[in-house]
């Protein structure tokens, strides 16, 4: 069940384009903000609002990296493995957080802490190797740096 | 027309199309799998890649799609340049590193587009050597099997499925190379149209699982072709054979009737031919247990005949023919029709409208291309399905031709018209009783009893035409919507009436003539579509004959005292007590039929009656058009065609026309000779005298395996091959190699082109005509001679502790044989009755609970479904779902509501 | 040196609010065009002053404007989007436009929304600028306040509409078609060309995609006029133009600078050369999706027409250095991997060309490469080029791979002669 709250910021998108179907994407990025990721339950609720089959939604939904299908940590490691990371060696620092949680790429902490994903180019090449968790960006990073960085999360 | 050069050689080809279309038409193999005829192109498989080049003194050019290139004049290509060739035969390359090579355990195999193309491109050798991926399957109910490992992703599958036929459960999912085509979750595909997925998949995605229980493969089918049995549109199909039982249903392209495509009713409900049901050995009763053979039956039945006064009840799902040998047989005067009376009056009157109308009633094709729709009282998806997708069609036409040709796309560069036109939709008004699938795609959808969509439709008529009776007493709402869809058709080119028996009501199809004649009478090129009850209602239609009524009254008051019914169950045709009172009348009862039913229990005598696949025939269709279908195996020695019965027994009892006969041929010459009706229908198809170089025309192709030693469990000599007197076909391989004329194409089959796609080649231009005309003569055209009607009905009012019983239709269950297939009868709903939500309220009735009525004395109880939209007062009743007994509908049913306080088990039939 | 885009912008600091923007002449350029210009003469003025597209492509901005139909007849609403989707790994230019001076971006969309009339116009950010999202946001907000959006624009008539629309991955979505669908709500698969956006973009209305740098410089032109934006240049292409470093040089960063800048200076001036211990062994110039130049392209100038007959091209202007102790084979892997994983899925080539190619070149990193996958690399970089494909992803993809077949053959070789990677680094692609 989507919360009237969920649905009425869905309705303000849909009344930003000209059909329901165009504020698909939005209404996923909405539901995946308050519940991290889109179950099946979430999706067939975000297709009804949105004038679409369950299929047609996640036909949308399965194309974009970002919309999570699956449950996913409270926190989520976005590491860059591109082309200018990858030259400034980013691997330490994957390796590192291999070891340090314990998880691999697209694993998930066993205590439902972090989820560990790869991401393409974060578009901060000149301070690489970077990543992101949530919301924030850390660049010009050293496996020194790292556990310090991971104890803010909980 | 413009002229283009292919590989220097000057050819005409027509403007506007694309270069692939171009290629294809004149014969030249470029190979492709996104682009589709029906479908157009998208350019996504880049397999079709040719060089085109600027000018003459462009030596280099450069590859494109052809499928994307429009044809220009002077244009100059090459197909057999070497780096097109090479760059062909890599994008095989690449769908063969993901794709299995199991076509030796592949349903496909052999008729594989994608076996097709990679041949074709001369790509051998894999140069991939890494792992492959791979992907679980899906269940997707009784008609499809899902093998997603196969894919090729030419997006084809979800193409169709959801753009073209409006489906809404399949799709494709993720991205890069784990593009994944198929459902959001196991589960029944709900589109009525699934099984064309089957065709439409270029390689073993989605394939025919009716097929797969009793598989074969394409080249050792014997294969016929044949006419749709499941509904009055006709489409076109092939039917394939091996020992002895039916295979599978493909389609047959007919580009005036099904074009590419058949719906599910029609594709997989063929199996009531190899029913445990069939009646295989003739039966006389007095002479029981044992089954008796033909010659007893004969002798008895001919016994009967001479003996009694004998009365003859045809049937709309039996062929022309042998209606008119059991009328010629009993006499004009005791021929009566097997359907029940008000299908009866409503196809006569069908019939009339479109004789004496001023309207023409157009082909599927045509109904494709009109621009504005009105549909009355016809839930068309569930009773006439495949004339449901050309409405989809239809739907496209006005912006296609306002903003697709203002912003100069050609109409077959699919996305890009699609992307344009974005969810614009031709105006599609409908009114029924009850919710359509269609409605999705109405304008604007107008729900109420068949007497008030006779009211509006007549007030639409008024609209356009004050020579049409006004409509007095309409809310203001009905006014307006009058007017709006008076408005959309004036302002269309192509305006489209539907109506059709379906609703019960004559009002309504009055209407409909109504408001196509006051089109015409405003110049408007409109067009009527008029849907009946069977395969062959038309035609018994046109055949003429008396009610059912007479005919058993006939009986019951002693005139007559025997009865010869033809392939018709009674007790689908009238009341359980009349027909058994009926039968309990008649001194002798003949049946013909191929499947056991409550009626061929009560046979005296029953001859075995072949099924469609067992027999030759005409049947006319809706729109009047004459189509044959022909016998795909030679029948078991007992079973034969109704009418070679009937003229053995008329030969028997020394009829004098009957005697004179001696074969197919001179039925069909006797047909034209006495009913002005059906002249032309000798120009259906090719005499059985017809040969094309002295040889026959193969059933079998010339790649069939095994034919010497298919036989050799029983003896090892080859048996001397079954003969066909009544048509120009043979039953085995050997034959006449080339192309057949349009009517009687077997399969279709290129050097080259094992899969369906071969079609092209058989066609004059892709996607258009079959080469010499597509096949079917049509019998009727509007004479314009007929008047307005008056008969504006009064409005329905309710009755208290009544209900007004409605028809419903539903594609899987409603159709008599084809529930006999197993996949079908899965498919059916359980047998309930709709109830206004609001009227189910007032008898406190929930989903599910029992709702005990009367109709006519019979009594039913049946578990509650509320719809928002069946009007208030009236209720819907499925048709024809085992074991709900017949009900002639619509007619008033009374509630018994003294029944309802008592707790009862919920009651089955 | 005149550096009109980013003489406002101090990395570190907030960027300049509408009030301070103002102050330094923001907005001018609405103010000129509203009241003295025809769109018809904005759009010949952006053509006279040969201002190409910064999104890669380098197609002339006022050119591509014109194809967008005009007058009473043509179709409405009209779109403009700015693309701000900067995917493509090695490219972080236009983020530092975005988040150093978001007005300028708001400035330039109306000056190019004008010039083609239309009514909607969006940002089209990708996900990852969470900074950028709240500047431009609350730009949007400011100007809206001030009546630099919205209804009757200063009382000229003239309206605008303006949305930020913040993407859910796929480098796809940068393309300008997908980009289009992306905004519909669909998947981002490219469309077919013709018809153009500026006939049938988004939602099958006339639609102007153009990149946050292009758009950037349009305020500029209009206040300062076409001649004085061709004399920024030394080069034949006007303009400045913001350029990139990364990789192992002492200091990657961004600067602008005029067009036809040399490759050396922008290294070793601007980047200080190679870090110590890494010699230069090539460099991508614009982008992963642009092919390798090496020491002898050094001294090029920086511009289009320079770098395409050295057989590359200019791109998004953003280089990326590869150093001695970089294994090529595994940096073009990564490229491919990368460009594997963004295949939208449409085409066949794109789709199964590139995993193909991925897998032989980590093969070959791993000493497990025969001759013959040099042979397959090669029908892939020739037959996955412009046209063949359905959009230019891959044609992209292909440019780094077929230059480092050419200028580092040996290389690849070695791998396979000797079955391992002489650097012994064998980069392992993620799930
Ligand atoms: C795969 C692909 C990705 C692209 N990504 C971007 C991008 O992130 N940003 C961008 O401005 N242009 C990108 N482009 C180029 C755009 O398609 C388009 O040419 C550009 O936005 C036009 O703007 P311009 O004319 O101002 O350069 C991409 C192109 C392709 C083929
Ligand atoms: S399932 Fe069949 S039709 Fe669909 S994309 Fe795959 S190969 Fe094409
Ligand atoms: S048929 Fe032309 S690209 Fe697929």
């Amino acid at each position: 069940m989507l919360t009237s709250e969920e649905i009425q910021k869905i309705e303000h998108e849909i009344s930003l384009v000209p059909t329901r179907k165009n504020a698909c994407i939005e209404a996923l990025k909405i539901v995946q903000h308050n519940r991290g990721w889109i179950s099946d339950e979430s999706l067939k609720d975000v297709a009804e609002v949105v004038d679409m089959s369950p299929a047609e939604l996640d036909s949308v939904a399965t194309f974009y990296n970002l919309i999570f299908r699956r449950p996913v940590g409270r926190h989520v490691i976005l590491l860059c493995d591109s082309i200018s990371c990858y030259v400034m060696g980013y691997e330490s620092i994957r390796d590192h957080l291999y070891s340090a949680l314990n998880i691999q790429y697209g694993q998930t902490t066993a205590d439902g802490r972090f989820t560990l994903l790869p991401n393409c180019c974060l578009g901060t090449c000149d301070c690489a190797p970077a990543l992101m968790i949530d919301n924030d960006l850390y660049r010009n990073l050293t496996v020194e740096q790292l556990d310090e960085i991971l104890t803010k999360y909980t | 027309m413009a002229t283009i050069y292919i590989d220097n050689k000057p050819y005409d080809v027509t403007a506007g199309k694309n270069l692939l279309e171009a290629c294809l038409t004149l014969g030249l193999d470029v190979p492709y799998f996104c682009y589709h005829p029906a479908m157009g192109s998208i350019g996504a498989c880049r397999q079709c890649a040719v060089k085109v080049y600027r000018d003459e003194n462009d030596t280099k050019g450069k590859l494109f799609m052809s499928c994307m290139e429009q044809v220009r004049d002077g244009m100059r290509v090459s197909v057999a340049d070497m780096e097109a060739k090479e760059f062909r035969a890599h994008v095989i390359g690449w769908l063969m590193t993901n794709h299995p090579h199991d076509c030796a355990v592949c349903d496909e195999g052999g008729s594989c587009h994608l076996q097709d193309m990679t041949v074709m491109t001369g790509h051998n050798y894999r140069q991939y050597s890494f792992e492959k991926r791979t992907y679980r399957n899906q269940y997707l109910g009784p008609f499809l099997n899902h093998e997603m490992n196969r894919c090729i992703q030419c997006y084809r599958c979800v193409r169709y499925y959801k753009d073209y036929a409006g489906g809404k459960d399949l799709d494709v999912f993720a991205a890069h190379n784990h593009l994944y085509f198929g459902r959001h979750e196991d589960g029944v595909l709900e589109s009525e149209f699934s099984g064309n997925l089957a065709e439409v998949c270029p390689t073993g995605v989605f394939t025919d699982k009716t097929l797969k229980q009793h598989y074969t493969r394409k080249w050792d089918l014997t294969t016929a072709p044949s006419i749709c049995h499941h509904c009055s549109l006709g489409c076109n199909t092939i039917a394939g054979e091996r020992y002895g039982t039916l295979r599978n249903i493909t389609n047959r392209y007919n580009g005036e009737v099904n074009g590419y495509f058949l719906c599910d009713r029609g594709r997989f409900g063929y199996e009531h031919v190899n029913s445990l049901s069939r009646i295989r050995k003739p039966l006389v009763r007095s002479q029981l247990p044992e089954a008796t053979d033909k010659y007893l039956a004969l002798k008895a039945a001919a016994s009967a005949v001479k003996a009694g006064r004998v009365i003859g009840i045809g049937s709309p799902r039996a062929s022309l023919e042998s209606n008119y040998v059991l009328r010629t047989l009993v006499g004009e005067d005791n021929f009566h029709h097997g359907v029940s009376d008000m299908d009866h009056d409503l196809t006569d009157l069908a019939l009339r409208i479109l004789r004496e109308g001023a309207a023409r009633t157009p082909s599927l094709r045509e109904v494709e291309m009109a621009d504005a729709v009105f549909i009355l009282g016809e839930d068309l998806t569930n009773t006439a399905p495949m004339l449901a997708l050309a409405v989809r069609q239809a739907v496209r036409q006005k912006p296609l031709l306002e903003q697709v040709s203002e912003a100069n796309i050609p109409v077959w560069q699919d996305a890009a018209v699609r992307e344009l036109v974005q969810t614009e939709k031709g105006p599609l008004f409908s009114a029924t009783f009850t919710e359509t699938k269609l409605d999705e795609l109405a304008t604007q959808t107008y729900f109420a009893s068949p007497e008030a969509i006779a009211r509006l439709g007549y007030a639409v008529a008024h609209n356009i035409c004050l020579d049409c009776p006004p409509v007095e007493g309409l809310k203001k709402e009905e006014k307006k919507l009058a007017g709006q869809i008076a408005d959309a058709l004036l302002a269309a080119k192509n305006p489209l009436i539907i109506s059709g028996t379906h609703c019960g009501n004559e009002r309504v199809l009055k209407a409909a003539a109504n408001i196509a004649d006051a089109l015409c009478a405003r110049e408007r090129a409109a067009g009527i579509v008029l849907t009946v009850p069977e395969c062959n209602s038309m035609g018994l239609a046109m055949l003429g004959g008396h009610k059912l009524e007479s005919g058993l009254e006939a009986v019951l008051n002693g005139y007559a005292d025997t009865v010869i019914i033809l392939e018709n169950d009674l007790y689908r045709r009238a009341g359980e007590a009349t027909v058994t009172n009926f039968f309990k009348a008649c001194k002798q009862v003949i049946v013909l039929d191929h499947l056991h039913n409550r009626t061929t229990e009560t046979a005296g005598i029953l001859l075995p009656a072949g099924p469609f696949s067992e027999s030759d025939g005409t049947l006319i269709n809706n729109e009047g058009r004459a189509q044959r279908f022909y016998q795909v195996h030679p029948t078991a020695e007992d079973i034969q065609e109704s009418w070679r019965w009937l003229s053995e027994l008329g030969t028997i009892v020394a009829h004098d026309e009957i005697s004179q006969w001696h074969g197919y041929d001179d039925i069909l010459r006797a047909i034209v000779i006495e009913l002005p009706a059906f002249r032309g229908i000798e120009a259906v198809a090719p005499t059985s005298e017809f040969r094309i170089a002295g040889q026959k025309i193969p059933r079998a192709s010339h790649r069939f395996s095994g034919r010497t030693s298919i036989l050799a469990n029983v003896n090892v000599s080859e048996p001397k091959p079954p003969e066909d007197p009544d048509s120009p076909l043979s039953y085995t391989m050997e034959g006449y190699r080339g192309q057949p004329p349009s009517s009687m194409i077997p399969f279709f089959w290129a050097p080259g082109w094992n899969s369906n796609q071969a079609t092209n080649k058989y066609q004059q231009e892709v996607g258009g005509h079959l080469k010499g005309g597509d096949p079917g003569v049509r019998l009727i055209e509007p004479s314009g001679t007929g008047e307005f009607s008056t008969a504006v009905p009064q409005n329905f009012l309710p009755l208290e502790d009544h209900l007004f019983m409605l028809p419903l239709y539903h594609t899987f269950g409603s159709e008599e044989l084809s529930i006999y297939s197993p996949p079908i009868m899965e498919r059916a709903p359980e047998p309930y009755v709709a109830l206004n939500a609001a009227d189910a309220m007032r008898l406190k009735l929930e989903d599910g609970q029992t709702l005990h009525f009367t109709i006519a004395g019979q009594n039913y109880d049946l578990p509650v479904k509320t719809s928002p939209h069946i009007p208030s007062g009236t209720a819907g009743l499925p048709i024809g779902l085992p074991p709900v007994p017949f009900a002639e509908l619509p007619a008033w049913a009374i509630l018994n509501r003294n029944l309802k306080w008592k707790k009862q088990p919920q009651t089955t039939f | 040196m005149e550096l009109p885009l980013t003489q406002h912008i101090v990395p570190g600091r907030k960027p300049l609010s509408l009030k301070e923007y103002e102050k330094v002449g923001g907005y001018q350029s609405v103010r000129k065009i509203l009241k003295a210009m025809t769109p018809v003469e904005v759009q010949t003025l952006v053509k006279d002053s040969n201002l190409k597209g910064r999104g890669g492509a380098g197609f002339n901005t006022g050119l591509k404007w014109s194809f967008v139909p005009m007058g009473p007849e043509a179709a409405t609403p009209k779109y403009l989007v700015a693309n701000a989707d900067e995917m493509e790994p090695g490219t972080f230019k236009d983020r530092l436009l975005l988040e150093g001076n978001p007005h300028q971006l708001i400035e330039g969309m109306i000056v190019a929304a004008y010039a083609i009339q239309a009514t909607i116009s969006y940002v089209f950010l990708r996900w990852a600028y969470k900074l950028a999202a709240q500047e431009i946001t609350q730009a949007i907000q400011e100007a809206q306040e001030a009546g630099y959006l919205g209804e009757n624009i200063l009382g000229s008539g003239f309206s605008l509409e303006m949305h930020l629309h913040t993407g859910v991955g796929r480098y796809m979505c940068g393309e300008e078609t997908a980009l289009l669908n992306a905004l519909e709500g669909k998947r981002a698969n490219p469309r077919a060309k013709p018809p153009f956006p500026q006939v049938s973009g988004l939602y099958g209305k006339p639609t102007i995609v153009n990149n946050v740098e292009t758009l950037c410089n349009l305020p500029h032109i209009v206040n300062n006029g076409a001649e004085w934006f061709k004399g920024l240049s030394q080069s034949p292409d006007s303009g400045t133009k913001l350029f990139g470093v990364s990789g192992r040089v002492k200091k990657p960063g961004c600067w602008e600078l005029p067009i036809g800048t040399t490759i050396r200076e922008i290294l070793e001036e601007y980047a200080g050369g190679m870090q110590d211990g890494y010699l230069f062994k090539g460099l991508l110039p614009g982008g992963a999706s642009t092919d390798f130049l090496v020491e002898e392209h050094l001294d090029l100038p920086m511009d289009y027409g320079s770098i395409q007959s050295a057989g590359s091209r200019m791109g998004t202007g953003t280089m990326i250095i590869l150093d001695d102790q970089t294994c090529p084979v595994g940096f073009v892997h990564n490229l491919q991997h990368f460009f594997a994983q963004e295949s939208c899925g449409f085409c066949t080539p794109c789709r199964e060309g590139l995993p193909w190619v991925e897998k032989i070149l980590l093969a070959i990193d791993r000493g497990e490469g025969k001759p013959e996958h040099l042979l397959t690399l090669d029908f892939h970089t020739k037959y996955l080029g412009p046209g063949n494909t359905f959009c230019a992803l891959a044609p992209g993809a292909m440019e780094p791979l077929q230059s480092a077949l050419k200028y580092f053959r040996e290389d690849f070789e070695r791998h396979i002669h000797e079955h391992h990677c002489p650097w012994s680094k064998v980069w392992q692609p993620s799930i």
